[in-house]
């Protein structure tokens, strides 16, 4: 297992090397660091010798790749992208062009994005099992005709859609709770009701159709068909068994989003005032911070990495077959 | 199972008393924890982009304005009733008379041709503190918070974790060391390349501070103390002169200005030191100032927070106003201790329609109308005039309508060889669209009617404009009644022929006219629509457009390197004065050859002279019949379709004292008053919860359940069906 994770954290440097190239072309491509400058001195008065002051000062007045006028490994170390890209490997994703320092503005937005995101993940979680084992439980009935076309019907509402009607009609109209906003500690709960609300029902389409497929399959494989033969109820086959074995899926694709709900959901934050990490990325392109934008996107890239290592182990945790970085691994 | 059904009676019954208990409260209110820490006298209002900087040297937008200029204090400040704009003393004792010397500075006067430095001597009110702040403490004569270790710094997260702050007396020295932080390369003062070319001696001292910055760590402090600028000069305790090269009447203006704030040596010193930084302990985002209000909590990503500042020195509301200000209730509070509310609380709202619901549930005291809600707020009178709803009226919410500072105009590159040039024919290629592009229906569809045709380069209420007929741009309009009425398309058409172009084509070839269009893609959902008007327009004259919507920053790359032909884009004046304008469209400040703001890069000898001549005179008839000279020069020549002057919309609740617009003013905070009785009051009113929609659900929820039940009642006692 360790020479598994080992050989998969070593596959992870060549792929955050080609995310941070990727990045950096494409920030690049759009934005100059003559444009960067000129949206941070503002629009008017400002003079070449200014410009060329903020990026020196900024350290974007060297060479993108190559610096032929430095000597030895100056000519690689002394680049735009050594300085500002590759720094990140140590994770020390230093000031934004604005002058804020990233990391803590990271530490202090993780939190109101986990404070709607953990909610919405484990209530998403609880609705949509309980609604999938119902399903099951009235399969070839009426309910799970009705349930799975009102599943149809969630999924093709549009996410804006929720938010904004669920604005309206608990915020605006019946008055329950806050339109949008955020305050830190217990007075958080007043603010986050209506965002995991509106997460929570978001999802149930999708959820609640993916867990049935899962379920289903479970439905018809041989174990389940001893124990109806041994006279279990279906009730206590659903819970214990079904449920039991289709743990695998559920927990591997949960794992897999663990690490990214650090990240935050944009629409969601947006519209509600959250001030978390969904909304920083799209303002530093907005803004052209070019120091924020590689740092989440590097963030983004090593959290999904994680995500999938950590799907690798939880498979091992929950099915004891499963042996990493064996030969028979994956039977 | 009877566990599992005692906890839901529980959960329900649990459930009925909070909501019995909750029946009278207001569930909704966002500030309600805000309410609870300190006193009701509160402005909430919103903030919509995220300063980047609250730096007076740095600081140049009007989102940061909105802060910055409550804390910090220039020596002058704009009269908040009297029109036209005035400036008057702020911590200055006066405002300061400019005396004229010449290059051996020698005085001479006003009118001398020999004129070689101007110097503004400005005396500092004695007895104003700054705000309490660590910087400023001390023990036994000793500044304990500029040397701190990175052990004491460990616990401290923000400027409210140092236990000790205390304050000094703000010195005309205070004054001087801003002025030249302007000119410092740590920290990039967006107008400093401008100032260099006024401010005595600036542009070699940005480059020996360049010098000395560059042998010095960069994480320490720079000390500008020692480092002389000879254009900004200490006289005494109170009194210090800034000397300009040549003569520049409109510098006093910027004197009123955030960038001639004063800045202590000592929170320089305090900001530098290491480790400040990481924890995002700045100048830039911990102002600090001697103005009505010092910032309390900066959270850029959610809530900044002002509070009335403790040491605020002794100032009064204007007791004397315009003629029409009294009946207005702009004179409510004449003569009463400033500021007036004690906190104000912004909170960030990106979103329009939670902003714009909060302020009608009175959650926010003030609000702007955004295009998805103006038909809801404003309605148009029976003549012609813009007044809030019946429904806003009814909930005692009143209008402010003000002109802005600004325009926003389609210009010609005058460098291109189609539409530019003085050529007669260019000149008639040029005002044949202006005929053409109908602004008053621009204005109408897109900002709805928020907005005026502009005539010329100045807009209304500033020095130089006119009114009525006088005011009018005979190229494009002739006065008909008691209006200035757009001419008709077949003289737009006429024009176009004399331009060489008759029905839109090239009379030699007869190939048709085409024209590139350069636009910024803002992606906002009327962008479109825009382009398609834009193409109408200049289709009524089958001149085909090409529409070229670029990012803004290809935009301006063309505009600097003169790759766009015809153009859309804008100005908000810095002061109140024609200069301010004018000086768009002066040749020596063409984009493409000098780098400057003459973004259509128009030149003309008569108008460059006359510029000249104007820039440096005060208000006069004289001043006046230059600028009337130089106005019909540039409406002949057309370098613009003069566009239009925005409007701006502000709703306010009644508990928010009448609020006169000043457009150049952004420190009139401490003028206004909320009433927060009335506001709670209000607020409880308007925000009831309504509970019975819940019992609803719950019956539809029994309703649904009941069936599912009953068959899951019917299956557990079926055998097991065989799949």
């Amino acid at each position: 297992m360790f020479n598994y994770l080992l050989r998969r954290i070593l596959y992870a440097i060549p792929v955050l090397l080609g995310v941070n190239i990727i990045t950096f072309l494409l920030f690049f491509a759009v934005n100059s660091p003559d444009d960067m400058a000129r949206a941070y001195l503002g629009q008017k008065y400002v003079t070449p010798s200014a410009i060329q002051l903020w990026k020196s000062e900024h350290g974007y007045d060297v060479p993108m790749f190559y610096n032929e006028k430095a000597s030895g490994i100056s000519k690689v170390t002394n680049t735009l992208f050594f300085t500002k890209s590759l720094t990140l490997f140590t994770f020390n994703f230093g000031m934004s062009d604005s002058g804020r320092n990233i990391s803590y503005d990271i530490r202090h937005r993780m939190l109101p994005s986990l404070a709607i995101a953990v909610p919405i993940l484990l209530l998403g979680l609880l609705t949509n099992i309980t609604m999938a084992l119902l399903l099951i439980f009235f399969r070839q009935t009426y309910v799970e005709v009705g349930g799975a076309i009102l599943c149809v019907i969630l999924m093709s509402i549009s996410s804006l859609f929720y938010i904004i009607a669920g604005q309206f009609i608990l915020a605006k109209v019946f008055h329950w709770v806050p339109i949008s906003g955020y305050q830190s500690g217990l007075d958080a709960v007043k603010f986050v009701i209506l965002p995991v609300i509106v997460g929570v029902i978001t999802g149930i389409g999708m959820g609640t159709r993916w867990y049935r497929t899962l379920f289903l399959e479970e439905q018809y494989k041989d174990y389940v068909r001893t124990a109806r033969a041994k006279g279990l109820s279906q009730q206590r086959i659903l819970l214990t068994h079904v449920l039991k074995n289709a743990m695998i899926p559920i927990l591997t694709g949960l794992v897999v989003i663990i690490p990214s709900l650090f990240l935050g959901s944009l629409l969601l934050e947006s519209f509600f005032g959250i001030p978390g990490l969904g909304s920083y990325t799209i303002d530093a392109i907005t803004r052209q911070d070019f120091a924020i934008v590689r740092a989440m996107v590097f963030l983004g890239s090593v959290l999904y990495i994680v995500g999938l290592i950590l799907t690798d182990i939880s498979y091992t945790l929950v099915d004891p077959r499963v042996r990493l970085g064996s030969s028979q691994a994956g039977s | 199972m009877l566990g599992c059904r005692k906890i839901i009676v529980l959960i329900f019954i649990s459930a009925l008393l909070c909501i019995a208990g909750c029946r009278h409260k207001v569930l909704n209110d966002p500030h309600a924890s805000e309410r609870t820490q300190g006193t009701d006298n509160t402005l909430y209002t919103v903030f919509s982009d995220q300063p980047k900087t609250l730096d007076p040297a740095k600081s140049y937008s009007s989102n940061e304005n909105v802060f910055t200029a409550q804390i910090y204090e220039p020596p002058l400040q704009y009269h908040y009733l009297l029109r036209p704009y005035q400036l008057v003393p702020l911590t200055a004792t006066a405002v300061p008379i400019p005396r004229y010397e010449d290059q051996q500075h020698h005085p001479v006067s006003a009118n001398a041709s020999n004129i070689a430095y101007t110097v503004y001597t400005v005396h500092i009110k004695p007895g104003i503190f700054y705000q309490p702040h660590p910087a400023f403490v001390k023990k036994q004569g000793h500044y304990s918070n500029l040397s701190l270790s990175a052990p004491e710094l460990k616990h401290i997260h923000t400027l409210a974790d140092f236990k000790q702050q205390d304050t000094r007396e703000l010195t005309a020295d205070d004054y001087v060391y801003e002025i030249k932080r302007l000119a410092s390369p740590r920290v990039q003062s967006p107008i400093a390349g401008f100032l260099s070319g006024y401010i005595l001696g600036m542009k070699d001292y940005i480059q020996q501070l360049q010098k000395v910055s560059e042998k010095q760590p960069a994480e320490c402090f720079f000390d500008l103390r020692p480092y002389p600028l000879a254009g900004a000069r200490l006289l005494d305790r109170y009194t210090y002169e800034i000397t300009i090269t040549g003569k520049y009447p409109q510098f006093v203006y910027w004197l009123a200005m955030p960038f001639f704030a004063p800045i202590p040596w000592e929170a320089d010193a305090f900001y530098s030191q290491p480790g400040m930084k990481d924890k995002n302990i700045t100048l830039d985002w911990f102002p600090i100032g001697t103005g009505p209000y010092q910032m309390i909590e900066n959270n850029p990503n959610a809530q900044i927070v002002l509070e009335k500042n403790p040491n605020f020195h002794e100032e009064y509301y204007p007791t004397e106003g315009m003629p029409t200000d009294k009946a207005a209730g702009f004179l409510k509070n004449a003569g009463k201790k400033l500021p007036l509310v004690d906190r104000a609380v912004y909170t960030l709202e990106k979103e329009s329609i939670p902003h714009w619901n909060k302020f009608l549930q009175g959650y926010y005291d003030k609000s702007g109308i955004s295009a998805d809600s103006y038909d809801q707020a404003i309605r148009v009178t029976e003549h012609g005039q813009l007044e809030v709803s019946q429904q806003f009226r009814d909930r005692g919410i009143y209008l402010n309508t003000s002109t802005d500072p600004g325009l926003f105009y389609l210009g010609f590159n005058m460098l291109d060889p189609i539409v530019g040039g003085n050529t007669k024919r260019a000149q008639a290629l040029r005002q044949a669209i202006s005929i053409a592009l109908d602004t008053e229906e621009y204005i109408s569809i897109f900002l709805n009617g928020r907005g005026v045709s502009a005539q010329g380069p100045i807009p209304q209420g500033i020095f130089g404009s006119h009114t009525g007929e006088m005011g009018m741009n005979p190229i494009v309009y002739q006065w008909q009644g008691n209006h200035a009425q757009r001419r008709s398309l077949d003289e737009a058409k006429r024009l176009l022929a004399q331009a060489g172009y008759p029905e839109g084509r090239e009379a030699k070839t007869g190939k048709p006219l085409l024209l590139n269009y350069d636009a910024v893609s803002t992606g906002s959902p009327d962008e479109r629509a825009m382009v398609e008007w834009m193409r109408k327009q200049f289709a009524k004259l089958d001149i085909q457009l090409y529409v070229r919507a670029t990012q803004y920053n290809r935009f301006q790359e063309k505009m600097r390197t003169g790759n766009a032909q015809v153009f859309f884009w804008g100005w908000t004046a810095d002061y109140p004065d024609p200069e301010n304008f004018l000086f768009l469209l002066y040749g020596p400040n063409g984009k493409v050859k000098h780098g400057g703001e003459n973004a259509a890069n128009y030149e003309n000898s008569d108008y460059d002279a006359l510029f000249v001549k104007m820039k440096n005179m005060e208000n006069s008839p004289e001043r006046q019949k230059i600028i009337d000279q130089m106005v019909a020069i540039a409406r002949n020549d057309a370098p613009w379709m003069w566009g239009f002057n925005p409007k701006t919309f502000v709703l306010s609740h009644q508990w928010v004292s009448p609020t006169k617009p000043n457009m150049f003013a952004n420190n009139t905070l401490k003028y206004l008053q909320v009433d927060p009785a009335l506001r709670r009051q209000l607020q409880r009113t308007w925000n009831q919860p309504i509970f019975w929609p819940l019992w609803l659900l719950l019956i539809i929820v029994i309703a649904l359940l009941l069936p599912v039940i009953i068959r899951y009642r019917k299956k557990q006692h079926s055998p097991p069906k065989r799949y």
